[in-house]
């Protein structure tokens, strides 16, 4: 448990950094004159990227409670791995070329990102089609690595190692999937340029939760591989 | 002026998001039964959290009829009254009270007291429901599978919640664990919502030290309830695995029903480990909002300033923090290395420094307050008294020496009963009275509140107070029948009596509650907007009960924090949130001097 407490402790901390930002940081003598100006306005406008998107923010919660089921999976992983009956097990080299499709697909997302910081549409929109398309073929990937070690014999059930190793890349993968579907309804969206904004928005999700995945599935696979 | 208020400013910042677009139901059922307004959704919630919360309560008075009364009621049989323990567990913690606080008081009161016309995320927020709705179907259901519900205790702990011979191995113990990844899926949803409409949908002027500490606990508890259940989702998914498709992660090797089973090497202590994980938190998801809307009601109904605002902010943001490095307290009996207990030890008490902060704040509320005796203030009241019992009894079971000989004793169950059972359910009550004027625009009965009150408070402690009793004593929890034992003191039997006897007053008022609560929806007395002259935004609405999109035209904008009650020289004796310093009448500019129920100190 020791990995999620880590972990947690990184988290809590975060909040605990925050909310000390909000308290002892805040200099509401300063803010009283800033204010002073825009008082009448009233309301401005978040196009100007004062305030970060809702969904962003939402979305950066999630990650941390993803975060948090795969922090404890690999504490579970740990733990288990020092009881006696443990084998480690011979992960399929096609592994190697998964993760490469993997890190493709994040590079060409974080390319839909720049090119829509740039307002290039249709390159974002391509960077777009990229990221999802090396997604799917990394699924695909996923599942022939799954039947190359049943067809080896190694099934979920004979070893906890084994055990391990599927229910890992299948909880990613489904996280992953579940990122194929968001992505889906985007590219769809990309067909009418007045969704634009709202592609771009998308697009950036769509890159910082990819980026995620590539960064636990690094460390999953790492995990996996030198046990 | 600048010496009267807290930090009243007569500036608001401008607005930092533009207005949220509302989606507008057009029919009877968008409206009401797939509603994506957070006040319906908390109703929804609340219903539902209170008739499963309903079943648990008849449950325990079964296992109560067995043990008042042993084998005098055939249909209790030993396998049954592990389901009841079981299902009682779980219903009570997950689905009554960690729904009800953060599905119902949550959805209601975030926007409302944020000053935001509704969530950030409507339709995540109604598929929320709908899947705890899911949930709690596929638990219910579990009552009529082949062999019941899982009789395991409600920490599921294997191999034996998995093992033949335990009740509810074939269906029951399936549909539990697949409604609670359910749950969880659902309250995920949900607390995506409530952590982001706090961070992003306040009100202008309303920084986050100006937050009611309602809305400070309920934040707090769902951030510990997001980093929490993965721990109970992942270790449920486990044991499905190890269950259903025969892999070892908590199973070892072992003989069952005199043959080998097909297990081997698993770690049953890893399993506590992740419960655990999640459990302890999870008493503090249930505890911080209690916390939060006891200071708000103290506050309110004693015409005082909540004591040391920004020191319970803190109490609540440290306990938070410190419930994740807790969790091996629950498992002192497992044989965990000396040094483990030490540390889990030490850090438990630990947790009784914000915790006592905060119990010395609620008093120092009252003091010198002008109390009023409303049915809320009674109930809040009720639970700092109550709370401290319980949490007295915890320090005693933090240490493991003393731990040890307690551990599984009805000692243990008179403590997490009084702490996190009693304590967050008073509350509730305290709330529901509190807040029922602006949800129905109508107070509940205030002789029937009474009957209620003092039934529950006196029959809670007339269950409770023994069990420690029968704990010191060496009476184990869980038991169907204790029989001859030479430990226990002939008496023991007419105490688990006398127990069984409070326990059905205590559901009567529970009745009396119910009856309340529906009669006064058409037959209350009309509250207004503001019954109980309160600060907070809530409060503050056009409509009672407020309208889709909470607020008029304009949002409201907040000046001040919370607890402008008694402030020196003003005339009225509460100024709402949403009040310009420019705007408030101080008595030496008054008309008349006798006018007004401002005082000053």
């Amino acid at each position: 448990m020791t990995f999620t407490v880590i972990i947690m402790v990184f988290i809590m901390g975060g909040v605990v950094w925050w909310t000390v930002r909000q308290t002892i940081g805040t200099t509401p003598w300063t803010a009283e004159e800033s204010t002073l100006e825009i008082n009448d306005i009233g309301f401005v406008s978040s196009q100007d990227g004062i305030r970060t998107h809702s969904m962003k923010i939402g979305l950066g919660v999630f990650l941390a409670v993803a975060t948090s089921v795969f922090a404890l999976f690999v504490s579970a992983y740990l733990i288990r791995m020092e009881l006696s009956d443990w084998r480690p097990l011979a992960e399929p080299t096609l592994l190697w070329a998964n993760t490469a499709l993997l890190v493709l697909s994040s590079i060409c997302l974080q390319w839909g990102v720049i090119s829509g910081r740039r307002n290039e549409f249709e390159s974002m929109a391509r960077g777009l089609l990229g990221g999802g398309v090396f997604a799917i073929a990394f699924l695909v990937g996923q599942l022939m690595a799954w039947d190359e070690l049943a067809a080896a014999g190694m099934y979920l059930n004979t070893n906890p190692a084994n055990t391990f190793f599927y229910l890992l890349t299948a909880i990613h993968g489904l996280h992953l999937l579940g990122g194929v579907y968001v992505w889906g309804t985007t590219m769809i969206r990309t067909r009418s340029p007045a969704d634009n904004e709202r592609v771009k928005l998308s697009v950036e999700l769509c890159a910082a939760y990819w980026h995620f995945l590539l960064v636990i599935w690094l460390v999953l696979f790492a995990l996996l591989s030198s046990t | 002026m600048s010496d009267v208020a807290h930090d009243a400013t007569e500036l608001a910042p401008p607005a930092e998001l533009g207005e949220m677009e509302l989606y507008h139901p057009k029919t009877w059922i968008g409206k009401y039964v797939w509603s994506q307004d957070a006040k319906t959704i908390a109703i929804q919630y609340a219903v539902t959290a209170i008739a499963i919360g309903l079943v648990a309560l008849a449950l325990s008075l079964l296992m109560r009829l067995q043990l008042g009364f042993p084998n005098s009621f055939n249909l209790i049989d030993p396998s049954n009254y592990l389901q009841f323990v079981t299902m009682h567990g779980m219903i009570m913690v997950i689905y009554l009270l960690t729904a009800l606080f953060l599905g119902g008081f949550g959805n209601y009161l975030i926007p409302l007291m944020v000053g935001a016309r509704d969530m950030v995320f409507p339709y995540l927020n109604m598929i929320s429901y709908w899947v705890y709705l899911g949930a709690v179907l596929i638990l219910v259901a579990s009552f009529f599978v082949t062999g019941g519900p899982t009789g395991s205790g409600w920490t599921l702990y294997p191999p034996q919640s998995i093992s033949p011979g335990t009740p509810g191995i074939d269906w029951g113990i399936i549909l539990m664990l697949v409604s609670l990844i359910l749950f969880i899926i659902g309250f995920t949803m949900g607390g995506l919502n409530y952590v982001v409409t706090v961070l992003q949908a306040r009100t202008r002027g309303m920084s986050l030290m100006r937050l009611p500490l309602t809305v400070w606990g309920i934040f707090t508890a769902t951030v510990l309830a997001l980093l929490a259940f993965p721990a109970l989702f992942v270790s449920c998914i486990m044991m499905l695995l190890d269950l259903v498709l025969g892999t070892s992660f908590f199973m070892p090797a072992m003989i069952s029903l005199g043959e080998q089973t097909a297990y081997d090497g698993g770690s049953p202590i890893l399993f506590q480990h992740l419960f655990w994980f999640f459990g302890h938190p999870e008493v503090y998801i249930v505890a911080l909002p209690a916390f939060g809307m006891v200071s708000d009601i103290l506050s309110t109904h004693a015409r005082k300033a909540i004591f040391g605002y920004r020191m319970m902010v803190w109490a609540i943001v440290g306990i938070g923090a410190l419930s994740f490095v807790v969790w091996a307290h629950h498992m002192y009996v497992s044989g965990m290395n000396p040094l483990f207990g030490f540390f889990f030890a030490t850090t438990t008490l630990i947790i009784a420094v914000p915790t006592a902060i905060k119990v010395y704040n609620w008093v120092l509320t009252l003091w010198q307050g002008n109390i009023r005796l409303t049915i809320p203030m009674m109930f809040a009241i009720g639970f700092v008294f109550t709370f401290i019992n319980g949490g007295l009894t915890g320090l005693f079971l933090g240490n493991v020496t003393v731990d040890l000989p307690l551990s599984d004793t009805y000692f243990v169950i008179a403590h997490f009963h009084m702490v996190m059972g009693v304590s967050p359910i008073l509350v509730v009550f305290a709330a529901i009275y509190h807040w029922y004027p602006k949800i129905t625009g109508r107070f509940l009965d205030d002789t029937l509140g009474k009957i209620h009150f003092w039934m529950t408070l006196l029959g809670t402690y007339a269950i409770y107070y023994p069990m420690h009793y029968l704990g010191f004593e060496g009476l184990p929890r869980r038991y169907f029948a204790y029989g001859d034992t030479a430990f226990m003191s002939e008496s023991s039997q007419d105490l688990n009596a006398a127990i069984t006897i409070a326990a059905f007053i205590v559901a009567a008022a529970q009745l009396v509650f119910i009856y309340n609560m529906i009669r006064s929806i058409t037959g209350g007395k009309p509250a207004g907007d503001n019954p109980w002259e309160a600060t907070t935004l809530e409060w503050q609405t056009e409509h009672t009960p407020p309208q889709h999109g909470n607020f008029a035209e304009d949002l409201p904008v907040v000046y001040r924090w919370a607890y402008d009650y008694a402030l020196p020289g003003a005339k009225d004796d509460f100024i709402p949130q949403n009040v310009p310093p420019s705007a408030v009448v101080y008595e030496d500019e008054a008309d008349d001097a006798e006018g007004g129920t401002g005082k000053t100190s």
